[in-house]
């Protein structure tokens, strides 16, 4: 089973990825995209697990604003390592639609992007799986000290000192 | 000038460690050379043409002599002995070694300094009015914002990966010095009605491809509100900023297609959920930053100082280079002191190892052991009593850094080119040599006046060609260069894009060009009037006509 890291541990993966429309649900913890969510909306509602939303970098998280109780998890792709579409979008999440359950990012997830991905309100990385998930842990300790608010802190250092 | 508080220390000495883990984990294979390429641009580590180019940054331009004397210690040890400062008022080694990088930040670290977000799509250096604190046409001092914007960019957990670079600058005075309307977001610090310090918030200008003069984007956003502004500003341009196309990615495309109106009105709907929340910025913090900027301890003395009138109306070498890189304190009795990096013997903008410890020398000396780099890629003593200007001026003669041409046709704005850049295509640094020393005669630079010439290698525009009075741009045809020549442009607050001849013209012509046009300039000129008024006045038909005449 696949390993990611979830609240700075590291725990084997439950969620399966659901790529196009089946009748009936392969059993089991679902993630769909945001067309497949809106097109079989009642379909997955009726689904006897949970149901988690993957967001690609176009998408708003105003598109899935009226239906975030639905959501167990909300996945966030990075296709690509530079593209840094989706740090905004988990920080809408949490900031302004205070969604409060997983959100992961998924893609080209390295090390190197967690620390920054925390702060913006990600509590769950699947690490790309060529790279090693034990090193990707040290990524939380990179800095001990912030400048600005984020999704976890909401005071920046200039009303904490 | 900013002194670090322990948070600060903290923050650039994790950095050093972090990115000596990510160059370690990249030599022993754990990072591919695209992933590594991000997190190197992020510490302004490039690859260039022979070796990698380290660029330091210099926020809002303002470094001590200790700082100096690093750079120059680190020139020594890392590099071939110089450095290079550049528009943005920080200063890059050209020819560091990849996996020493780490060791040079560590040194950095030890005097507060760092090379963070100097380059790649992020927040980069805050940049501003070279004259900050002792300008006599000043408003306000605009230091204490940029070092406020300064730590609200650094590592922005949001804004760490845009679609392309972001750049901003500050200024608080009536005359630009810091290019603020050619900048992705540009602040004139303002008052209102009502007397209270604001900013007016350009938001959309740059040089690169598509040259933009920003539009004026909010009147007035009052003084504790800037950053909530800022964030809402920089979450428009992450969320909407094109990402398919690099030439399109900056934030003056995205302004530009969706109107700066809908742009603005994007912008304050973003503004209205943060505004007056956590990121208010509290009068103590302003104070606080505000009292590291204090003036340095200032004697009190005469407006004019008898023997330094003595010199001045005697020595007529003297009196040149007082009227051209000399320049008038708020403070009675000081002067601030331009020192020309603008001669044939250097690169523009180059300063050998030795040079930065002399420099550093007569910081100590003459200026409260503060230094301050330019815009136009010169440096400055800010605070340096009239009384001693007489004796700095021989100092800096016999070192070359005297040229009295602050201002004029030889003080270059000059990118490496296609001596370094593995971008250029076109070599700069012969160009402005060309130039230099076509235009040697001082009394007829001096008759010529302000005039701007600016050369980029490239489309990039690090030379920032389109605003300069006189630009010249590097172009490959055919694999040869040649430069095409624009006119007309101002990165003032009359900021304005040059206007292109026509042709591009053979490498050994440039020289030919430029003295056709000021020979126009010459004969048309009305009395005092500047090379830029009369391109206004008369358009750019004669100078075409003068300059492409033996082609007819």
């Amino acid at each position: 089973m696949r390993k990611i890291i979830k609240d700075k541990k590291i725990i084997d993966d439950s969620w399966v990825v659901l790529t196009e429309a089946q009748d009936p649900l392969p059993s089991g913890k679902l993630i769909v995209s945001v067309a497949l969510w809106q097109s079989h909306k009642e379909q997955l509602l009726s689904h006897s697990d949970e149901i988690g939303v993957l967001l690609e970098p176009e998408n708003e998280p105003a598109e899935i604003a009226d239906d975030l109780a639905q959501f167990s998890l909300i996945a966030i792709n990075f296709p690509k390592f530079a593209d840094g579409r989706g740090y905004s979008s988990a920080r809408e999440l949490r900031t302004r639609h205070h969604y409060n359950k997983e959100i992961r990012a998924v893609g080209d997830v390295l090390r190197d992007q967690i620390y920054l991905m925390a702060r913006c309100g990600f509590n769950a990385f699947a690490v790309r799986e060529d790279r090693c998930i034990n090193d990707a842990l040290n990524a939380f300790n990179d800095f001990s000290v912030n400048y600005q608010a984020d999704a976890v802190e909401q005071r920046p250092l200039y009303q904490t000192r | 000038m900013y002194v670090y508080s322990e948070y600060d220390q903290k923050i650039i000495e994790e950095r050093v460690a972090q990115y000596r883990g990510q160059t370690e984990r990249f030599l022993a294979g754990e990072l591919s050379e695209d992933e590594f390429l991000v997190l190197r641009l992020q510490n302004g580590l490039y690859v260039q043409r022979h070796a990698p180019m380290l660029r330091i940054a210099i926020p809002h331009g303002m470094f001590n002599s200790q700082q100096m004397r690093k750079f120059a210690e680190l020139s020594r040890t890392y590099d071939k002995g110089y450095a290079h400062f550049t528009t943005r008022q920080n200063l890059q080694l050209n020819w560091p070694k990849l996996e020493q990088v780490p060791n040079i930040l560590e040194e950095l670290a030890s005097v507060q300094m760092h090379a963070i977000q100097t380059s790649g799509n992020c927040i980069r250096n805050t940049t501003s009015d070279q004259y900050a604190g002792v300008a006599k046409d000043e408003i306000v001092d605009p230091r204490p914002y940029c070092e406020i914007i300064r730590q609200w960019s650094t590592f922005h957990p949001e804004f760490a990966l845009l679609g392309r670079k972001f750049k901003i600058a500050v200024s608080g005075s009536k005359q630009d010095r810091a290019a603020v309307q050619v900048h992705d977001v540009g602040l004139y610090l303002t008052h209102n009605a009502a007397g209270e310090l604001g900013f007016k918030v350009y938001v959309g200008g740059g040089l690169g491809r598509t040259p933009v003069v920003a539009p004026l984007i909010n009147e007035y956003v009052a003084e504790r509100d800037i950053l909530s502004y800022l964030e809402a500003v920089l979450r428009v341009y992450n969320r909407n900023g094109r990402r398919d196309n690099k030439y399109k990615a900056r934030i003056k495309i995205l302004v530009r297609a969706m109107t700066p109106e809908v742009f603005a009105a994007k912008v304050e709907k973003e503004w209205a959920e943060l505004k007056d929340g956590p990121m208010t910025l509290p009068q103590q913090e302003i104070d606080r930053v505000k009292a590291c900027f204090q003036p340095p301890a200032y004697e009190q003395l005469e407006e004019h100082n008898e023997a330094f009138l003595g010199k001045y109306e005697t020595d007529n070498a003297f009196k040149i280079w007082v009227n051209q890189n000399v320049v008038t304190h708020k403070v009675p009795g000081y002067s601030i002191v331009n020192i020309s990096l603008k001669n044939t013997s250097r690169a523009p903008g180059d300063v050998s190892a030795e040079d930065m410890d002399i420099i550093a020398d007569l910081a100590d000396q003459y200026s409260f052991s503060e230094l301050r780099s330019t815009h136009a890629q010169n440096l400055v003593l800010a605070d340096v009593k009239q009384s001693q200007l007489y004796e700095l001026w021989q100092t800096l003669k016999s070192h070359q850094f005297a040229t009295p041409n602050i201002g004029l046709l030889t003080d270059m704005i000059c990118c490496p080119g296609g001596d370094f850049c593995a971008l250029a295509n076109a070599k700069s640094i012969p160009i402005a040599e060309q130039i230099q020393r076509r235009f040697d005669n001082l009394d007829y630079l001096h008759d010529l006046g302000e005039i701007e010439l600016n050369i980029s290698g490239c489309m990039n525009a690090c030379g920032h060609h389109h605003v300069g009075n006189i630009g010249v741009l590097g172009v490959d045809k055919k694999g040869s260069e040649f430069y095409q020549i624009s006119i007309g442009g101002s990165s003032k607050e009359d900021a304005t894009i040059g206007k292109i001849l026509g042709p591009s013209f053979d490498e050994d012509e440039v020289a030919d060009v430029v003295e056709k046009i000021i020979n126009v300039y010459v004969e048309q000129r009305t009395e005092g009037e500047r090379f830029i008024d009369t391109t206004r006045r008369i358009g750019i038909d004669p100078f075409k006509e003068r300059v492409y005449a033996k082609n007819n």
